[in-house]
C-alpha cells in the first residue's frame, strides 16, 4: 500500500521551475532515498509534502486521502536540513513544547520523552540549554524532537550530517528500526554510500525535474555495463588473452576487470581461463555505485540542458 | 487555537523568566519614585555653596546681588582685578564678576570669570539680577516710586473651567499627562516592537523556523509570538501600576507630622523642609485628581495594544527578512521607525494645540494615532477631541492593525524560510500580493 502519492507537482520561483511535474509514489513502511545536487529542487519538494509550501499544481495524496496540511501535520515528521533548536531553551522544555505542538498532552508527551531520553541516555541534560551541548549532541536533540510523536512519515533531510560515527550508528539503527515498525521514512541527502546502506528505494532529481526512480537493486542492475572482475592465480600473458568474449577494462595484481561483449555471456569468460589452464580464484560482476549513478545521470542533463539558462534554487 | 496558546506561553514565559524582566519591572517603579521624591529634596535642601566675587568698579551694585540656592556674593573692592583672575580660586571663589565704570544709560563690559563654563542657571541668574537692579536705578533716577510701579502691576490668573459640570481644568496637568502617554506609548512601540523582531529574527537565523512551521501555520507562529509579547507587556504596566500606587500612597506616610517628628529626632532633616516638601506633594495630588483617569486609562489601554499590534506585526515581517547579517536589519527597520518618530514630533506640537489640523489628522490616522491621540485626550472628551474623532480614531487603528497583520503575515512567510539570499523591501512588498 503506498502512504504517500505524488502527483505532477509544480512549484514555481519567478521564473525559476524548482518542482517541475515530478511524480512518484512511496510504499509504507519503505525507505525512499531522494537524491540529487544541490539546488535540485529536494527541499522545495520536502516542504511541499510537509505542507510548510503549497504546492502551484499537483496533487499530494497521504494514506490515500489529499494531503491536508493543517490536520496531517501530526502524521508528520520532520527534519530539516538546517538543523533549529531555540538555543536558550532547556533541553526538556524544549522537546515538552515541541511535542505538544504535534498535538500531544502533556502527560503523553512527558512520557514518550522518558523513553527517548532513557533511550540515548541523554536524561541527564533535561535542564541543560541548548546552546550548551556540542553540534553531535544537539543533533540527537533534534532527532528525538522529529520522531517523539510517533510521525507515520518521517522526513530526514542529511540526518547524519555532523555526527561522529558511533552517533551516526546509534540513529541509522533507529531509523531501520522505525522502519520496521511501520513508519515511512523519506532519506534526502548527496552521500550516496548511505543510500546504498540504508534505502530500498531511491528517486533522483536535478534541476527540478525526476530523472530516475526505482529500487535501488532493479536501478543497479539497470545501468549495469557488464563488467566483471577475475581473480587469477597465474597472470597470463598477453597472447593468451585475445578472445572476442571481452575486453579488459583494467589490470590488477592477479585479477583483471573485464568488460563482457554484449553477445556472450558469463561462463564464456570463464571457460576462456579455464581452457588455457589458468587458476581462477574468484569472480564476480561489477555493479555500478549509486554514486557511479548519480554522477553519469546528472552529467547527462547538465549537459542536456546546457543550452538553457543555468540557475539556481536560492 | 491551542496551539497558538502554546506558543503565546513560550513567548511569555521565557522573557518573564529573565533576570532583565524582573530587573526592569522593580526599576522602573523606583525610578518613577526618584522623580517625585528627588526635586522635593532638592528644593528643600541646601546644596553646595558658591561664593563669587563682585569687583565693582561703579558702586552700583555694592550688596545688591540677593543670595539664593547656595549662590552667594562677596564684595571686594580696591582690588587688582588681574590679580584676582590669577587667584579667586585660591581664596575660596568659585568665579569672579567684574563690573567696570558703567554709564548707567549705556551700560557694557561686564564680564563674568571662570575657569569651567558657568551653568546655565547661574548665567541667566546673574543676567537677571544685573537688569533688574539698573532698572531699579534707572527708575530712582527718573522719579518713578517702586512701591507705585508695584500697586500698578497686574498678576491675576483666569480660571480655565471646561465641559458642561465646568470642571475645573489645568492645561498644565493636561500637557504633563498628555506628554508622558504619548511618549510611554513612543517607547513601548519601539521597545517591544524590536523586542518581536528580534525574537523572529533568532527563529530565523537559529532556524528553528522551519521545524515550527512543519507544526504550526506561519501566521500562528507570528501572532504567538506578538501576543506573548503584548502580554509581557500588560504585566508590567500592571505592576508598575500597583507599584506606583504603594509608592504614591507611602510617601506621604513619610511625610506625615509623626514621621516627622520621628525624624527630626533622628536629626535627619529639618522641620521646615518637610512642611515644603508637604505641600509639594499634596499640590501633586490635587492636579492628579483632575484628570478623567476613567477614560484615560482605557483610552491608553487600547493605544497601547492597537499601537503595538500595528507596528510589532510590521517589526516581525522585517524580522523574518533577516540574516545573519545585523546590518541589513537596520536597514529594513528604518521604514517603520520612521513614521514612529514623526509620530513622537506631532506629538509634541499636539500637545501645545491639541486642536490644530496637524493634531487631528494625525491622531486618527493610525500610523500617528497612538501616539498623538493620548496626547489630546487629557485636554478633554469631548470637548477638546469630539467623539467622532475619537471614534474614527478607533476604527482606522483596528482598521490598521488587520491590515498591518495580514500584509506582515504574508512577508513573514515567505521570509522565515528564505536563506541566504538578501532580501530587499521591495520584493517583500511583492509577496504581499503574491497568492499562496
Amino acid at each position: 500500500m503506498n502512504l504517500l502519492e505524488v502527483k505532477h507537482l509544480k512549484k514555481h520561483y519567478d521564473t525559476h521551475k524548482a518542482v517541475d511535474d515530478v511524480s512518484f509514489d512511496i510504499q509504507q513502511g519503505s525507505i525512499f532515498g531522494l537524491l540529487g545536487p544541490n539546488g535540485a529542487g529536494k527541499t522545495t519538494l520536502l516542504r511541499m509534502i510537509t505542507g510548510i509550501f503549497y504546492p502551484d499544481e499537483g496533487q499530494i495524496l497521504l494514506n490515500g486521502k489529499k494531503f491536508d496540511p493543517e490536520n496531517d501535520a501530526q502524521l508528520i515528521g520532520y527534519m530539516p536540513e538546517e538543523r533549529g533548536l531555540y538555543k536558550k531553551m532547556a533541553v526538556g522544555e524544549q522537546t515538552l513544547y515541541l511535542a505538544r505542538l504535534k498535538g500531544l498532552s502533556k502527560q503523553e508527551a512527558m512520557r514518550k520523552i522518558n523513553y527517548w531520553f532513557d533511550k540515548f541516555e541523554i536524561s541527564s541534560w533535561w535542564n541543560k540549554r541548548i546552546d550548551e551541548l556540542s553540534k553531535g549532541m544537539q543533533q540527537k536533540v533534534q532527532f528525538i524532537a522529529t520522531i517523539m510523536h510517533d510521525p507515520k512519515l518521517l522526513i530526514l533531510d542529511e540526518p547524519f550530517s555532523g555526527l561522529d560515527p558511533i552517533n551516526s550508528n546509534l540513529i541509522k539503527q533507529e531509523i531501520f528500526n522505525l522502519s520496521q515498525q511501520g513508519t515511512t521514512i523519506i532519506f534526502s541527502t548527496h552521500r550516496m554510500e548511505q543510500v546504498e546502506e540504508i534505502c530500498d528505494h531511491i528517486m533522483l532529481m536535478n534541476k527540478g525535474l525526476k530523472i530516475l526512480d526505482g529500487s535501488v537493486k532493479q536501478i543497479k542492475q539497470d545501468f549495469k555495463q557488464g563488467l566483471f572482475r577475475i581473480g587469477l592465480g597465474v597472470m597470463p600473458n598477453p597472447a593468451q588473452m585475445a578472445t572476442y568474449h571481452f575486453n579488459i577494462v583494467q589490470t590488477h595484481d592477479h585479477a583483471f576487470t573485464v568488460k563482457m561483449n554484449e553477445d556472450s555471456n558469463t561462463n564464456d569468460i570463464l571457460m576462456h581461463f579455464i581452457r588455457q589452464d589458468i587458476p581462477v580464484t574468484y569472480f564476480e560482476e561489477i555493479l555500478p555505485s549509486i554514486n557511479d549513478v548519480f554522477i553519469t545521470q546528472v552529467q547527462q542533463t547538465e549537459s542536456s540542458t546546457a543550452n538553457a539558462p543555468a540557475q539556481q534554487l536560492a | 487555537m491551542e496551539k497558538i496558546w502554546l506558543i503565546i506561553k513560550r513567548e511569555f514565559f521565557t522573557r518573564v523568566r529573565k533576570k532583565s524582566f524582573l530587573i526592569t519591572t522593580l526599576l522602573v517603579p523606583l525610578a518613577f519614585a526618584a522623580m517625585i521624591i528627588v526635586p522635593i529634596l532638592l528644593a528643600t535642601s541646601s546644596s553646595e555653596n558658591k561664593r563669587i566675587a563682585v569687583v565693582d568698579k561703579s558702586s552700583l551694585f555694592i550688596n545688591k546681588f540677593p543670595d539664593s540656592k547656595g549662590v552667594y556674593f562677596k564684595y571686594l573692592q580696591n582690588q587688582n582685578i588681574d590679580s584676582l583672575k590669577q587667584h579667586y580660586e585660591e581664596q575660596g571663589y568659585a568665579g569672579v564678576l567684574y563690573i567696570p565704570d558703567i554709564d548707567i544709560n549705556r551700560p557694557s563690559g561686564i564680564e563674568y570669570y571662570s575657569s569651567g563654563q558657568a551653568s546655565v542657571t547661574l548665567e541667566s541668574g546673574i543676567n537677571k539680577d544685573i537688569n533688574n537692579i539698573i532698572e531699579k536705578k534707572r527708575m530712582e533716577l527718573q522719579g518713578i516710586d517702586q512701591s507705585k510701579l508695584d500697586g500698578i502691576k497686574s498678576d491675576v490668573e483666569a480660571e480655565f473651567k471646561n465641559g458642561k459640570d465646568e470642571k475645573k481644568g489645568s492645561s498644565w496637568v493636561a500637557y504633563g499627562v498628555g506628554y508622558a502617554s504619548g511618549f510611554i506609548i513612543y517607547i513601548v512601540l519601539l521597545l517591544f516592537g524590536t523586542s518581536v523582531m528580534r525574537g523572529v529574527m533568532e527563529e530565523k537565523v537559529s532556524r528553528i523556523a522551519e521545524v515550527m512551521i512543519s507544526s504550526v501555520k506561519p501566521f500562528q507562529l507570528m501572532m504567538g509570538k506578538i501576543i506573548g509579547i503584548a502580554a509581557v507587556g500588560l504585566l508590567q504596566f500592571f505592576i508598575w501600576g500597583i507599584l506606583i500606587t504603594v509608592i504614591y500612597t507611602i510617601i506621604p506616610l513619610f511625610i506625615s507630622p509623626e514621621s516627622m517628628q520621628a525624624a527630626a529626632q533622628g536629626g535627619a532633616m529639618p522641620q521646615g523642609n518637610h512642611a515644603d516638601a508637604m505641600e509639594a506633594f499634596s499640590k501633586i495630588s490635587e492636579v492628579m485628581n483632575s484628570i478623567h483617569w476613567s477614560l484615560l486609562i482605557p483610552c491608553f489601554i487600547f493605544y497601547f495594544l492597537g499601537g503595538y499590534l500595528f507596528y510589532s506585526s510590521l517589526y516581525a515581517a522585517v524580522g523574518s527578512l533577516a540574516n545573519e547579517d545585523a546590518a541589513d536589519v537596520q536597514q529594513l527597520t528604518l521604514p517603520i521607525t520612521m513614521p514612529i518618530i514623526i509620530g513622537i514630533i506631532i506629538m509634541m506640537k499636539a500637545v501645545h494645540d491639541p486642536t490644530s489640523p496637524l493634531a487631528v489628522w494625525a491622531s486618527i490616522i493610525p500610523f500617528t494615532s497612538p501616539m498623538v491621540m493620548m496626547a489630546r485626550l487629557p485636554y478633554g472628551v469631548p470637548g477638546t477631541v469630539p467623539y467622532w474623532q475619537l471614534g474614527l480614531s478607533f476604527v482606522c487603528l483596528i482598521g490598521g492593525f488587520i491590515g498591518t497583520t495580514w500584509a506582515a503575515g504574508r512577508i513573514y512567510r515567505t521570509g522565515i524560510l528564505m536563506y541566504g539570499k538578501k532580501i530587499t523591501l521591495k520584493e517583500a512588498v511583492k509577496w504581499i500580493a503574491k497568492k499562496s
